[in-house]
């Protein structure tokens, strides 16, 4: 097995990251945000795994299950609060939850 | 806490209660309260001037704490009790008590009345802060302390535009006066460094600099600082650049006008002169200024006071020309004499408000003296009051009045300050005085009664004892308040001596008024017929010129009152509020971003919150 080298996942890392980063922004419909919320952290966990195996640490492995423990919490979370919208105003436009004005 | 200290501490209880319940009290508490307020002051006064005139001493002090201190120069809130402020002490506690015993009963029916007393004590105790202030600064509190009561009392019935332009008028005026006075505060601190009376007096004569003049052409300190004062003194006591707020005051209630507009603070005035005699000694050209104002004062308010139609602007335009009469005693080194005059007039005048009160409100608030006639029948008490009050005036023989014009008037003849021309202004003004005061009580008292004959005159004056004895004290001083002898000789300085003066000066002074009455006998047939039903005010231009003050008003509201409107009309959008205004804009500019930034919209929420993110990591790596 051949080492991939700790620049190369950090790059896919951070692309990863930034089409997460992306996607959260762009995309209008709340289910898409949260996917691309869940992109974005799996983008942070595969800069722990790569970390981990290439200082031979366990704590790289044990902060991804930390990531993806919370990442479920947040996914239930989130779905429960879309279903609430799609029943309150009929739609998953993210636009129309705009009562925070200034 | 001792006696003195305690003196204006009554009025001033009082007062704070009054105006923190308001009208929860009712009628007799309010009036008890105040009342009584005005009693224990006025009996504590008493027993004050018992113990100056019995003890060793001539001067009682109270020192209650140190306001502050500037310099070397210390401020404290003591008060300072000698002669001269015994007579004024007198005079506020005893009339002040008289006239709100009076008031109590006058504004009886009126919703306001808690706020009328508790102003009326608010005045009495800035009244005697002024009066017995051992220093300037505390001078100049109560001065102002009884400028902001007269516009307050002025101003009291509210709901009426006139009242509130005359008080703002009064205010206004005053204040033009005050703020000469405060600069003449200052030059005083600049050139003798104290505010301590006593000290300034002492220093003005002993000080070498102070009535020095710098250069040949300058004037010295004493000149400009007896002009400032003499500035502050004219505004507070009407007298002639400053006087048009003085008719105009009687706006306010009848009381308001016996206690404020003409037995206590016009006379404020006076006493600062009086008090300040040191000061004035060193400047003798402002004697002679005070001399000339007060007789030019007193000969135009008394022409005034021939043409007024109303009952208490004859009254008001007479207190003018006796507060001239005092001024032309100060100008010409006569002081005791001025001070007594000071003391029978606010006893007289005093008197003639109250009773012009009891009348006007008896013929249900008619003032038009040409309106009344005729109330010689209908209320005899009252017109017996007032022709007490007038004989004083015009100083008939025996009466106060007589014995403190004619110690005036003796003064004047060789006084090196005042002269012959002044001698014959002041029995001129006593010729005016005598005619003006015989046509107010033929026109308000003989004759035909010209109101209707249906009118009924309320009677719950007519029966009211305690009202009734207010009067009744008040004419007995002014009768014998004349044999008053007061020695102020410890304060201020003796005048010289009269009995140089040649003899027939003094006759003609003594038949000086019986020529007015009885030329207005003759010369007011008209007004004194009983044939005549209905008389009408003469529309001469000359009469209606003198009716509005001899056009002082026109000529201060074209010299400076339009052209002051005019500027700020100009300078609407302040310049200078402009600039302010910057900083405003500038924050509102920022305030406009910021909040368009919050938006709501999550995404770009997020968005901002993870650019924002990016470039602070991006700071700090690089």
């Amino acid at each position: 097995m051949t080492d991939i080298p700790l620049a190369h996942v950090l790059i896919l890392s951070s692309l990863l990251f930034t089409i997460g980063f992306v996607g959260v922004v762009v995309r209008k419909n709340t289910l898409f945000m949260l996917m691309s919320l869940e992109v974005m952290l799996n983008a942070v966990g595969v800069a722990f795994i790569g970390a981990g195996s290439v200082w031979q640490e366990a704590d790289g492995q044990i902060m991804f299950m930390l990531i993806l423990t919370l990442a479920a919490a947040e996914v239930a979370v989130g779905l429960a609060l879309l279903i609430r919208m799609q029943r309150r105003y009929r739609t998953l436009d993210i636009d129309v939850l705009s009562k925070m004005k200034g | 806490m001792n006696l003195l200290a305690s003196l204006p501490l009554y009025p001033l209880l009082s007062f704070l209660v009054l105006i923190s319940f308001g009208k929860r009290l009712s009628w007799a508490v309010a009036s008890w309260l105040s009342v009584g307020a005005m009693g224990l002051s006025a009996l504590c006064s008493m027993l004050l001037v018992a113990q100056l005139s019995t003890s060793e001493v001539n001067v009682i002090t109270s020192h209650l704490w140190q306001w502050f201190s500037v310099g070397s120069a210390k401020v404290n809130v003591s008060f300072y009790l000698d002669a001269l402020s015994a007579v004024m002490i007198l005079v506020v506690t005893g009339v002040g008590f008289l006239i709100h015993l009076f008031a109590a009963i006058y504004m009886k029916s009126d919703e306001n009345f808690t706020r009328f007393m508790a102003y009326m004590n608010l005045f009495i105790v800035a009244m005697l802060v002024l009066v017995l202030a051992d220093n300037l600064v505390l001078l100049y509190l109560g001065w102002e302390g009884v400028g902001l009561c007269s516009f307050l009392l002025i101003g009291f019935w509210y709901q009426e535009k006139n009242n509130v332009l005359a008080a703002r008028k009064a205010f206004i005026v005053t204040r033009i006066g005050d703020t000469a006075m405060a600069i003449g505060l200052f030059l005083l601190f600049k050139s003798l460094s104290s505010l301590n009376i006593v000290e300034i007096n002492q220093l003005a004569q002993t000080s070498e600099t102070f009535s020095l003049s710098i250069a040949n052409n300058e004037a010295s300190d004493a000149y400009w600082a007896a002009l400032l004062l003499l500035g502050g003194a004219v505004g507070k006591s009407a007298q002639l650049p400053l006087q048009t707020w003085l008719p105009d005051a009687m706006a306010g209630p009848t009381p308001v006008s016996a206690l404020i507009h003409a037995a206590t603070m016009v006379t404020a005035g006076v006493y600062l002169i009086a008090r300040m005699n040191g000061v004035f000694i060193m400047a003798p050209e402002v004697m002679t200024y005070v001399a000339w104002l007060g007789a030019i004062t007193l000969l135009l308010a008394g022409v005034a006071a021939l043409a007024q139609t109303d009952i208490k602007r004859v009254l008001a335009y007479s207190t003018m020309s006796q507060i001239g009469y005092m001024m032309l005693a100060l100008g010409a080194g006569a002081w005791s004499a001025g001070v007594f005059h000071l003391m029978t007039h606010a006893f007289f005048k005093a008197l003639l408000f109250l009773t012009a009160g009891a009348v006007i409100l008896a013929l249900h608030h008619q003032q038009n003296l040409f309106k009344m006639g005729g109330l010689l029948k209908k209320l005899p008490f009252e017109s017996a009051l007032f022709f007490i009050g007038l004989a004083c005036l015009v100083a008939l023989p025996g009466t106060s009045g007589f014995f403190s014009k004619e110690a005036i008037i003796a003064s004047l003849w060789l006084s090196p300050t005042a002269g012959a021309s002044l001698w014959w202004c002041a029995i001129l003004g006593a010729l005016l005085t005598s005619i003006y005061s015989c046509r107010l009580f033929f026109l308000a008292f003989l004759g035909e009664q010209r109101f209707p004959k249906d009118l009924v005159i309320s009677d719950h004056l007519e029966t009211n004892h305690l009202l009734r004895g207010a009067l009744v004290v008040l004419a007995l001083l002014s009768l014998f308040g004349g044999l008053f002898t007061i020695d102020l000789s410890t304060v201020l300085p003796l005048s010289n001596e009269s009995e140089l003066s040649p003899g027939w000066l003094h006759a003609v002074a003594i038949i000086t008024p019986f020529i007015g009455i009885a030329f207005s006998w003759f010369y007011f047939k008209r007004y004194r017929s009983r044939d005549i039903i209905s008389l009408n005010e003469s529309q001469s231009s000359w009469l209606v010129f003198c009716r509005n003050g001899l056009g002082f008003d026109v000529i201060y509201r074209f010299l400076l009152v339009k052209p002051y409107c005019f500027i700020t009309q100009l300078n609407r959008r302040d310049l200078f509020d402009q600039l302010i205004m910057l900083s405003a804009w500038y924050v509102e500019i920022w305030r406009d971003v910021l909040s368009a930034s919050q938006n709501g919209r999550l995404r770009w929420f997020a968005g901002t919150f993870g650019l924002s993110l990016v470039g602070l990591i991006l700071v700090v790596i690089l």
